[in-house]
């Protein structure tokens, strides 16, 4: 039976045979898998234990979130923004203001700014935390060092139930600024957590930095090359590991960003490895940048006065707002014709752009690798299917 | 030597797993539901409506003006509003919602409705104990069951009730400052106006 007939047949991964002149093997990795961080498919041709071709199908998350936010109030789409990237919540809810406050020209008084920086940074420091876990679960570590990283990550959850009323789905920004201010001993709260969290890392990275077992699983595995990070338009840590050096809190100096000191660390080799150190450098580069916030939060409104919660009815126009977050670029493309709803929401999600690539890095490894690999790219299914 | 940086983080573990006997911060297993963390004062869950006093069909705050079925982003309220009207905590004759529902299945507990309500009627709720076998309507909470006294709303949010308590109060001394001052005008008037017609 040809491959033309069967129901695949537009997938089109035809088989052929392999350098081993064995029979390949396609295999469905997802879209139930434990380490396929959500609902997503990999379809996969071996020879042997290789890699020959991999295809990745997603869309089983898809909830249709462009167009309901085409029938919803501006307003009304910033709880459906918290569940795009579900770990971060209030970095999505803040791409998405910036983006109607680029469109609508309202302006962010400072201490809606410095509440920003503090709950995006500590969004990132969870992020992280979350993702070098998982690095160590994917590994088949059974779930210990997993749990190290959420105990950190459950501190950071608690400052944000304090502060916003929920643990994820924080639906914190407000187009001008944030919805609620700190609340009493926040801050004092948030200092702790802060002050406790490079012990943390220090602890993780006698885990991680030289264990014989995490070195020989991820470096040289899963290269991207510089010339290719570039063309493919990978963002976030994944681009800054091959070295391209684009943080577009550098770049763009939205927010108060410009007032802060810090660097951007920059991987060599582009592989696993240096996906995950750049990664836990950033998380201290964002202790770093919080210990300078959380001095200086100056005092005043945290909304601009002069917007309203309803009827909220940009003029006509189109903006793109973006920011730096946790996984690569996440940018709201918006098109209004002056109605209380966008005539077009769009948003460019990092985590499908950063995946594009994936077939390019797992050629020629083994199947273990995938995994590894997969984690590396640092996706959530939430924000690739939308 | 060769191993040596997988027994390093052997100590790791180690250093966890003993320190978990030792350190309360080592030891983060809450065992649920025999033992359950206070909640968080700001948490929230679920909308329910508020009432003053005791009678929680005659002290409900809400009178039906339907400002968070229009903004609820998921659209799970159904209002409908009475023909008739009941005087509210300042007397004043209001609407009321004769049917109020909210389904929380559909419930994404994201809180506009709290942030739009103009008259301090809808708060969000702490309880999470809702499930329910019932699938055709057990998770379509009726009026009765979200409303829910002010001594509660007090209990579980303090701060955000202390301020709401004093801003309605604050509301009330200047609705009954301005009515004093309207009857006293009133009163003025009437006292000047016998010196220009017949006396009484």
């Amino acid at each position: 039976m040809s491959t033309a007939t069967l129901p695949t047949a537009h997938f089109d991964l035809e088989p052929m045979t392999g350098p081993s002149k064995e029979q390949l093997l396609e295999l469905s990795m997802g879209p139930q898998h434990p380490s396929t961080h959500g609902v997503f498919r990999m379809k996969v041709v071996l020879d042997g234990e290789r890699v020959v071709r991999l295809k990745p199908v997603f869309g089983y998350l898809h909830r249709n979130h462009e167009k309901i936010a085409e029938s919803e109030t501006y307003l009304g789409s910033m709880p459906y923004t918290d569940r795009l990237d579900y770990m971060c919540s209030i970095t999505n809810n803040w791409a998405y203001a910036l983006a109607v406050e680029k469109l609508a020209g309202i302006q962010v008084p400072e201490r809606a700014e410095y509440l920003r920086v503090i709950t995006g940074e500590l969004t990132r420091l969870q992020n992280h935390a979350c993702l070098i876990g998982f690095l160590m679960q994917d590994m088949g570590s059974s779930g210990t060092p997993l749990m190290y990283a959420f105990r950190e990550r459950e501190k950071i959850l608690d400052l944000f139930e304090a502060l916003t009323g929920a643990r994820m789905m924080c639906n914190y920004m407000r187009f001008g600024g944030c919805r609620v201010d700190l609340p009493a001993g926040w801050l004092d709260q948030a200092k702790k957590v802060v002050a406790d969290f490079p012990r943390f890392l220090d602890e993780y990275e006698q885990l991680l930095v030289s264990n014989e077992i995490l070195m020989d699983r991820t470096q040289e595995v899963g290269v991207l090359s510089r010339e290719l990070a570039v063309s493919a338009g990978i963002s976030g840590p994944m681009a800054r590991a091959s070295g391209v050096d684009y943080d577009i809190r550098k770049v763009d100096r939205y927010s108060i960003y410009d007032r802060f000191t810090f660097r951007v660390p920059l991987g060599s080799h582009g592989d696993v490895y240096d996906r995950f150190m750049v990664r836990l450098l950033e998380m201290r580069e964002s202790v770093g940048i919080l210990l300078q916030a959380m001095r200086a939060v100056p005092a005043g409104p945290i909304v601009d006065p002069k917007m309203k919660i309803r009827g909220f009815r940009p003029r006509p126009g189109e903006a793109y707002g973006r920011i730096e977050a946790p996984k690569g670029e996440l940018g709201f493309y918006l098109v209004s014709d002056g109605s209380p709803n966008p005539y077009r929401y769009r948003v460019r999600p990092p985590s499908l752009i950063n995946l594009t690539v994936l077939e390019d890095l797992c050629v020629g490894r083994n199947v273990a690798d995938i995994v590894a690999i997969l984690g590396s790219i640092d996706i959530v299914l939430g924000e690739v299917d939308r | 030597m060769v191993g040596e940086g997988i027994l390093k983080g052997m100590a790791e573990t180690a250093r966890n797993f003993f320190g978990s006997f030792v350190s309360k911060d080592r030891l983060t297993t809450v065992q649920y539901p025999e033992e359950r963390e206070p909640r968080i004062e700001a948490a929230r869950d679920f909308p329910f409506l508020v009432y003053d006093g005791a009678d929680w069909q005659q002290g409900m705050r809400c009178v039906a003006c339907q400002i968070c079925e229009k903004e609820c982003p998921p659209k799970c309220i159904f209002i409908e509003k009475s023909k008739d009207k009941k005087p509210d905590a300042n007397g004043k004759p209001q609407f009321y919602p004769a049917v109020f529902n909210i389904d929380i299945s559909v419930c994404m507990s994201c809180q506009i409705c709290v942030e739009v309500c103009p008259f301090d009627a809808i708060k969000m709720d702490v309880d999470y104990d809702l499930s329910t076998d019932d699938r055709f309507g057990g998770l379509l909470l009726n009026k009765q069951r979200l409303s829910k006294s002010n001594d509660y709303y007090r209990r579980i949010h303090p701060t955000e009730a202390a301020e709401v308590d004093a801003r309605l109060a604050g509301e009330r001394a200047r609705q009954e400052a301005k009515a004093k001052a309207a009857t006293e005008a009133r009163l003025t008037a009437t006292a000047v106006q016998p010196a220009s017609g017949e006396p009484r």
